[in-house]
């Protein structure tokens, strides 16, 4: 009846381990009561749950990103804290807990951190940007992002329920596969990928039609904003990447689940696939992250120098590049895999190519900031931290790619200090610079700037006190996943390590605050106009946060920057002459609904429950014809009622909101 | 490169090699990467040091811009040209794509040149034959056996200082990573295949050597000791090991092969003929072992 599970599955083994179980049901109980205290689950329902505006999926995305950072953020403090006191002792944590906690450090940062944070930056200005009314597919879009909660679920339900995967985030067989690890974990970390991945597949789908074929007429390829650009190439990565991640991931599955051997030890199983398969998928994996961080730099950079992007077209091709090129570097990742000189050097040299057109963006944001008038806005704090901090990581990255070089540094902590040093100053600090951009636009008021600006210090000393000594620990020689070590000289640059992350733990509290402080003090910060930086670009035309059809009036573009080109002939925030009737998509459960038994299904399949998991994938299959067969999927937005949304938005402009 | 370049390049690697030395001058000795003790890991070291040094060129200058432009044309700071429409030169530009481009090419270079001469599957050319060692990786330690001497040992290498070593490295369990980082860097052991490694120690000394792929609950306790010995030291050591009354036979290696943690030193005084090949055979259909590693060899 019940497959695999039994009481057993509760994580009694250990006090910590029961109260980070304890934890995390406390927290959901505590949501739901807030919830129902405040009568909200109608409203939830009715606006977000079931909502299939790309405006409203973005937000939906980006709190999900924010609740699994602070999951995340603790897995990082906890390893920190092991390290910095297990010398020649086993510190707090045993083995067996300390590996499935690194094991969901990275699964969660990347997958449910970097993946919805990205994807929900993307939902919210990418359609606006372009000037249209919604995705191509705004049911897939809905879809997307309930497959991604349902991943990130299971995730967390590994903690109650069952232990979570022991194999590192990568999850390299033999080590995963069932003759070494014949416990649920993995089995939870393959599903939250799987299900979640084909969440992915369908955003990238989803984007690149949508930016394809979406446009406001006159906004040519070579009109588009930096970041539709970097969605657009990160789309398409998407598509092209994640395909190969999910095969992996089903062929280990097969393996755990049918006794089937195409990475096992034996009978003819080589691990070597998969981890060819894993980092197909992973390279370009690093370059989605990144590529739409880039975006909004460019965005922010151009914004808050005041002045005109320098050299957009040489930007556009560098990320078009980098692009292309992310497919042909993945053997870095092994290069201590045993592959001739030939295949490594030819690695090494594809790898070292790619740093060509990341160097010309890097010079091509400083040109930008030159002869400008720049105000520092957190988001752009975060933009100047990472430039710097960003070409450090770069410079340890080539080091890497190096493959004798790389023969040293590899597994150590030098490896884990460089794709941090990636990763947080590329990816997170681009992601906080559009989240503090474009809060007024989804919201209609500003984040509180003093907070934002704390938070940037205390992320970007944490950062460097947490990780340069990382480095200085790889030259020592530090394997990276080491649950206790016995060489004194380690332990002074653990500590200091374990002092950075506390200050990066600081860092997101002032995250906090500064939400809670910005939503108390909102009426004092309204966006009245919609454009509350003086913007240049199309998303700013409209108001904040935009009505559900984004524009009355689809904009005609004629340049690069057609706010700003608008601005200069007069024509902003000008009423039209007239409306018409707006044909907009209607909400939908199917979306949630699919995405909830998708969660079922996963738990069935970790727990062996066969029946649950017919019955969840029959009403999945069930859900999506009756959707299939919806002829009334849009509704008509009758002119009368655009023209009283319109009035009121240019009433409260002229009254100043009062 | 002519040779002001290259003298002026000369210079401003050892400037830089001074600095990095001074940088971690608190722990410098601990860092081994930085304190090579075999010609194939200084190598590497030196790699590392020139690569780092061409990088040198371009990021100082970034970092330095970023600060001063982000200072000089901050907003307050009414006296700074401002332009505003200025978005595009053809000479910076093309100045954007040639310094990246340049610098690649030298690192791509120095990349393709040290990967062929640094390929671990390289023997190290020398006087001397090399000391073939055969090595296991285990849950949760190191088996090494050696063939000409006949005998084994459990977590413990001893190597005769000067003569180059020649490794042949497999797994029988889960990958492992083979890493001795003062004397080469590391290379992956996996199950029914098997990989190369060479390494070659200047002078008698002790070092360590570790697993570096996360394996199990052992993992962290997965490290031997590395003895680099005079010559005369070896062969005592060698004759040492051949007194042991433990001998490696197949129940004997059974045993050996399961899970355990902390395994002390342990001499085997005989070895089972074909031990080595066998680990890798029985993941082969028993087929002589024709897997080598990875693509390309």
């Amino acid at each position: 009846m019940f497959g695999k599970l039994t009481l057993d599955a509760l994580p009694l083994y250990s006090a910590i381990a029961a109260g980070g179980a304890a934890i995390t049901v406390g927290g959901a109980l505590l949501v739901m009561i807030v919830i129902t205290w405040l009568r909200s689950w109608k409203y939830l329902w009715t606006e977000w749950f079931t909502s299939v505006d790309h405006k409203r999926i973005g937000v939906m995305y980006i709190v999900l990103a924010l609740i699994m950072l602070l999951r995340g953020f603790v897995d990082a403090g906890m390893m920190r804290a092991q390290q910095a006191i297990a010398l020649n002792s086993d510190g707090y944590l045993p083995p067996e807990h300390f590996d499935q906690i690194f094991s969901s450090h990275g699964t969660i940062m990347i997958f449910f951190v970097a993946m919805p944070f990205l994807t929900g930056l993307v939902n919210i200005a990418v359609p606006l940007q372009i000037g249209t009314r919604d995705v191509a597919f705004p049911f897939l879009n809905s879809l997307s992002l309930w497959f991604s909660v349902s991943g990130a679920a299971l995730v967390m339900v590994s903690l109650v329920i069952g232990k979570f995967s022991t194999a590192g985030w990568t999850g390299y067989p033999p080590f995963s596969g069932i003759e070494y690890n014949a416990g649920v974990g993995v089995d939870y970390w393959i599903w939250a990928l799987l299900i979640s991945g084909v969440g992915t597949t369908l955003t990238g789908i989803n984007f690149i039609v949508t930016i394809v074929k979406r446009r406001a007429p006159g906004m040519t390829l070579m009109r588009m904003t930096p970041f539709t650009w970097t969605a657009l190439c990160t789309a398409i990565l998407m598509a092209f990447a994640f395909p190969a991640l999910t095969v992996a991931c089903g062929l280990l599955a097969l393996d755990r689940l049918l006794g089937m051997h195409f990475f096992t030890n034996a009978q003819g199983g080589n691990m070597m696939n998969y981890i060819n398969l894993f980092w197909i998928w992973g390279h370009p994996e690093v370059y989605i992250l990144i590529l739409p961080a880039f975006g909004v730099f460019s965005e922010v950079v151009a914004t808050f120098s005041r002045k005109r992007l320098f050299g957009y077209e040489s930007l556009v091709y560098a990320t078009a590049a980098i692009a292309i090129l992310s497919f042909t570097v993945w053997l870095h990742h092994f290069f201590t895999m045993g592959s001739s000189a030939n295949v490594n050097a030819f690695f090494g040299v594809t790898t070292m190519i790619i740093a060509v057109p990341t160097g010309v963006k890097v010079f091509n944001w400083l040109l930008t900031m030159y002869r400008g008038r720049i105000t520092f806005h957190p988001s752009m704090l975060w933009t100047v931290g990472f430039v710097v901090t960003f070409v450090i990581g770069g410079m340890t990255g080539v080091l890497l790619a190096m493959p004798p070089a790389d023969f040293l540094m590899h597994n150590t902590t030098f490896l884990v200090a460089h794709f941090h040093n990636m990763i947080i100053p590329g990816v997170l600090f681009g992601y906080f610079a559009g989240y503090m951009y474009w809060f007024p636009k989804a919201f209609g008021f500003k984040l509180n700037e003093a907070w934002g600006k704390a938070a940037f210090w205390f992320w970007i000393t944490g950062f460097y006190l947490a990780f340069m000594p990382l480095y200085a620990l790889g030259l020592m020689g530090m394997p990276r996943r080491m649950e206790h070590y016995n060489d004194p000289a380690w332990q002074p640059w653990l500590i200091a390590a374990s002092v950075g992350a506390a200050l990066i733990l600081v860092g997101i509290i002032c995250l906090v605050v500064q939400l809670a402080v910005s939503i108390r003090d909102r009426r004092a910060a309204l966006d009245l106009t919609g454009d509350p930086w003086d913007g240049r670009t199309l998303e700013w035309a409209t108001s904040s946060p935009p009505p559900a059809y984004n524009f009355a009036v689809l904009p005609e573009i004629n340049d690069r920057e057609p706010l700003l080109d608008m601005k200069q002939r007069g024509v902003v925030f000008k009423k039209p002459s007239g409306y018409q009737d707006i044909e907009l998509p209607r909400n939908t459960a199917v979306g949630v609904v699919m995405g909830g038994l998708s969660f079922v299904l996963g738990f069935a399949m970790v727990w062996h429950i066969w029946w649950l998991a017919a019955v969840c994938g029959l009403a999945m299959w069930i859900a999506l014809v009756v959707r299939a067969s919806d002829d009334e999927a849009e509704y008509v937005l009758p002119a009368s009622e655009v023209a009283r949304l319109e009035e009121a938005r240019y009433q409260a402009m002229a009254t100043g909101g009062s | 490169m002519s040779g002001g370049v290259t003298q002026f390049f000369e210079s401003w690697r050892r400037w830089v090699m001074v600095a990095a030395v001074a940088f971690l001058a608190t722990g410098c000795d601990r860092a081994v990467i930085l304190n090579p003790k075999g010609p194939i890991a200084d190598a590497e070291r030196g790699l590392l040091i020139d690569a780092f040094s061409v990088m040198m060129v371009v990021i100082v200058p970034v970092i330095v811009l970023a600060f001063l432009f982000a200072w000089r044309y901050r907003a307050s700071n009414r006296s700074a040209t401002y332009a505003p429409t200025w978005s595009y030169s053809a000479k910076l530009d093309a100045v954007v794509w040639l310094i990246p481009a340049l610098i690649v090419i030298a690192v791509a270079v120095l990349v393709w040149r040290s990967t062929h001469r640094l390929d671990p599957y390289r023997e190290i050319v020398s006087n001397q034959p090399p000391l073939d060692i055969q090595v296991v990786g285990e849950d949760w330690k190191w088996l090494f056996i050696y063939p000409e001497q006949g005998i084994a040992v459990v977590n413990q290498m001893a190597i005769p200082a000067g003569r180059p070593i020649s490794l042949r490295i497999t797994s029988d369990t889960v990958m492992n990573s083979f890493y001795v980082p003062a004397l080469a860097g590391q290379i992956y052991a996996m199950a029914g295949m098997q990989t190369r490694l060479q390494m070659l120690a200047d002078a008698p000394g002790r070092f360590v050597g570790r697993n570096t792929q996360y394996s199990g609950g052992g993992f962290s306790d997965q490290f031997f000791e590395v003895l680099a010995l005079s010559a005369g030291d070896f062969d005592a050591w060698v004759a040492k090991a051949k007194q042991s009354s433990d001998k490696l036979d197949a129940p004997t290696y059974a045993k050996l092969a399961e899970k355990s943690r902390r395994n002390p030193v342990v001499y085997y005084s005989t070895v089972e003929p074909r031990l080595f090949d066998s680990i890798i055979e029985k993941y082969n259909h028993e087929h002589r072992a024709h897997a080598t590693g990875a693509p390309g060899r």
